[in-house]
């Protein structure tokens, strides 16, 4: 049918086809999940519905000859400085439909990125540089509850035995892990590909709230299992085979705001390893029911402890909001053993995209007051603190790293890793690269066996480049470079910003 | 003897397969000249059958016992000494008793051309005495398709 209304004819992508190119071969509608392409067999023509084209680019990418473009389509509402196209379609689309818009991945509003205006050190002349290939670099770190001294033993023979008792601490060969993503969310074998690489890699990967489904359980020895309001999928096996226990307290995607699995998808599988009904909606509410305090959350902290024989670390992750370095000082109190701090910037499968746009601070700035507020109080020995939330590159987490944090968690770009163009229809569930979707006919699109290894070639490149880095200033140990800001500049920074990040300005 | 390995979980109806496998048996070695010139679409040796969510290329089993060898009348099927059952096109008469006589449905009649013969997988043999993989195995983008030993003939091997 020709006729449309009005607004929807200003859809954002034109799907380009070279026909001559063309061969016919089907593949472009198979492969499109959004029902934006399909052959009409009388002509033999491939027609697209641009206006159900998301911009994913999968048809591009498998099309064996180069035939699609997907572009962006020059005929967009008129647009001036305060009325951006992306604000006028909301309107239309809510005018239609006088729902929430709902959204994925994360903020993709202009607002300053502070990694982009810092600059790095570098030893030139009166102190030496190091060459990774030549010298021995350390990327090894310990997350956990670091002691205010060590006491040693000796034995009659001379023996010297440790006589303190260390907490529980996560050992990795590289401070990047693998950040909390449901099964629900997305599917099993882009989580099973996390958990393989995260061994491989002798880092950590993280469940998510959706619980541990019974095939990872092989892998959860370097899993980290969430904790959060819908206490999903938590049982005593569940806490029992992890690494580590993380309590949800918020996410950088949507600050206060709970998370929700449509019934929908929630297929036999996902029941089962959530622990609810099959099509009933998997719902976290915003706050734990349970924690309205400090207190209250000690409770749960040491809760945990108890059910794990204080042989686990226990982490605690929250938003990056405007009084996260009180929050974080509270969380210290409480008993965490780690703080993981979620920057505004954070990517999720389903938020409502006002508060993804609107909610939240920076993670640069957060981190860097989380860790200048524990110093104070002296008690950043008594935590780690891990960053998440828009960490691009391996030179985001050495600056991350010289902002106060101990380690990172990548998830995001993760999902670059294995094909994600960042369309932001994670929510629809039909997620044509087989990411965010289980949909058994395009959960096939992720091969664990690929994607676990393109997972594992990210996070080396990224830890060869860190230890260049690393040997450019000079230092060979990443422990040595954890709040070290004086190995930092900033470009193009007011002086209350630089205050706030510790640096000084470059030139100084 | 190394075939082509199916992995069903992974198949993703991306028709790639189909095309390698058309352009590689063409004169030109170009997909697009292939089916746009040379009149090759549908010829292709790797079909993908799609029923969703289940997807799969099927293509010839290269059968220590070819019931499609069994079945021709002219001697055009052979099997050749690495194991390959190669149909040769020029000898074939076209009496589609390999079509019928194959539980595969691994031979294909060819009634889209001027002469009317069977055609058939031949695992793209000039390109493994080249040492390359199959054009199939080449093209599929998740690992659905691997040139392998199959399972049955490694656990005969190691008997």
């Amino acid at each position: 049918m020709l006729y449309k209304k009005p607004q929807i004819q200003y859809y954002p992508y034109i799907v380009q086809r070279d026909d001559y190119k063309c061969v016919r071969c089907l593949g472009c509608v198979e492969q499109c999940s959004y029902d934006a392409t399909f052959y009409d067999e009388e002509l033999d023509v491939i027609w697209n519905k641009h206006e159900a084209c998301v911009g994913c680019k999968r048809c591009e990418a498998m099309c064996p000859t180069d035939a699609i473009k997907i572009v962006p389509n020059p005929s967009r509402p008129i647009e001036h400085a305060s009325w951006k196209w992306d604000l006028v379609m909301d309107a239309y689309l809510q005018a239609n439909t006088g729902g929430i818009i709902i959204t994925g991945i994360g903020n993709d509003k202009p607002y300053r990125i502070y990694f982009d205006h810092l600059v790095i050190d570098a030893c030139q002349v009166t102190n030496p540089s190091i060459d990774p290939l030549r010298e021995p670099m350390e990327l090894r770190t310990f997350l956990g509850k670091k002691g205010e001294k060590i006491e040693l033993t000796e034995s009659e023979s001379g023996k010297i035995a440790l006589k303190t008792r260390l907490a529980p601490q996560l050992e990795l060969e590289t401070p990047i892990m693998f950040s909390a993503m449901s099964y629900g969310s997305i599917n099993l074998n882009f989580q099973e590909s996390m958990a393989r690489a995260a061994v491989e890699l002798g880092t950590y990967w993280n469940t998510g709230e959706g619980g541990l489904h019974k095939k990872l359980y092989p892998y959860a020895g370097r899993g980290i299992v969430q904790v959060a309001s819908g206490r999903f999928g938590v049982s005593r096996d569940y806490l029992k085979a992890a690494a580590a226990v993380e309590i949800k307290i918020g996410q950088g995607a949507k600050p206060g705001i709970g998370g929700h699995l449509p019934g929908e998808k929630v297929n036999a599988e996902i029941a089962e390893t959530r622990m609810i009904p099959p099509g009933s909606d998997a719902i976290s509410p915003a706050p734990h029911h349970d924690i309205y305090s400090i207190e209250d959350l000690k409770q749960l902290v040491y809760a945990i402890k108890e059910a794990t024989r204080y042989e686990k670390p226990v982490f605690v992750k929250i938003a990056a909001v405007h009084n996260v370095a009180a929050i974080a000082s509270g969380i210290a109190r409480a008993g965490a053993d780690v703080i993981v701090v979620d920057g505004f910037r954070g990517g999720t499968g389903a938020t409502p995209k006002s508060v993804r746009d609107h909610v939240g601070i920076p993670i640069e700035v957060a981190i860097a007051a989380v860790d200048r507020r524990l110093r104070q109080e002296g008690i950043r020995n008594e935590v780690s603190i891990v960053a998440t939330g828009g960490i691009r590159s391996s030179a985001d987490v050495i600056k991350i790293i010289a902002l106060g944090a101990d380690a990172a968690y990548i998830a995001t770009v993760a999902m670059l890793a294995i094909g994600c163009t960042l369309c932001q229809t994670c929510n629809t569930g039909r997620c044509a690269w087989g990411i965010t979707t289980n949909d058994p006919r395009l959960a096939r699109r992720q091969n664990p066996d690929i994607a676990s290894e393109q997972l594992y070639n990210l996070v080396r490149g990224w830890s060869h480049e860190m230890k260049e880095m690393l040997g450019a200033m000079g230092i060979n140990s990443i422990e040595s470079l954890k709040g070290n800001r004086l190995r930092l500049r900033s470009i193009g920074l007011t002086e209350k910003e630089n205050e706030i990040l510790g640096v000084l300005p470059a030139g100084e | 003897m190394k075939k082509v390995i199916i992995i069903e979980d992974y198949c993703i109806a991306c028709y790639n397969c189909e095309v390698a496998c058309v352009a590689t048996h063409s004169r030109s070695q170009d997909p697009v000249k292939s089916y746009k010139r040379e009149g090759l679409r549908g010829k292709t040796n790797a079909v993908v059958e799609v029923e969703s969510p289940l997807a799969f290329s099927s293509m010839c089993r290269h059968c220590k016992h070819p019931w499609c060898m069994d079945a021709c009348i002219s001697g055009a099927i052979q099997r050749l000494d690495n194991g390959i059952v190669y149909l040769d096109e020029e000898r074939c008469v076209g009496c589609w008793g390999c079509v019928v006589g194959c539980p595969y449905g691994a031979a294909h009649p060819n009634l889209a051309g001027k002469d009317k013969h069977a055609f058939k997988c031949d695992l793209c043999i000039k390109r493994l005495d080249a040492g390359l993989n199959p054009a199939c195995v080449e093209a599929c983008p998740n690992n659905a398709l691997l040139y392998d030993e199959t399972i049955e003939e490694r656990e005969e091997v190691h008997k």
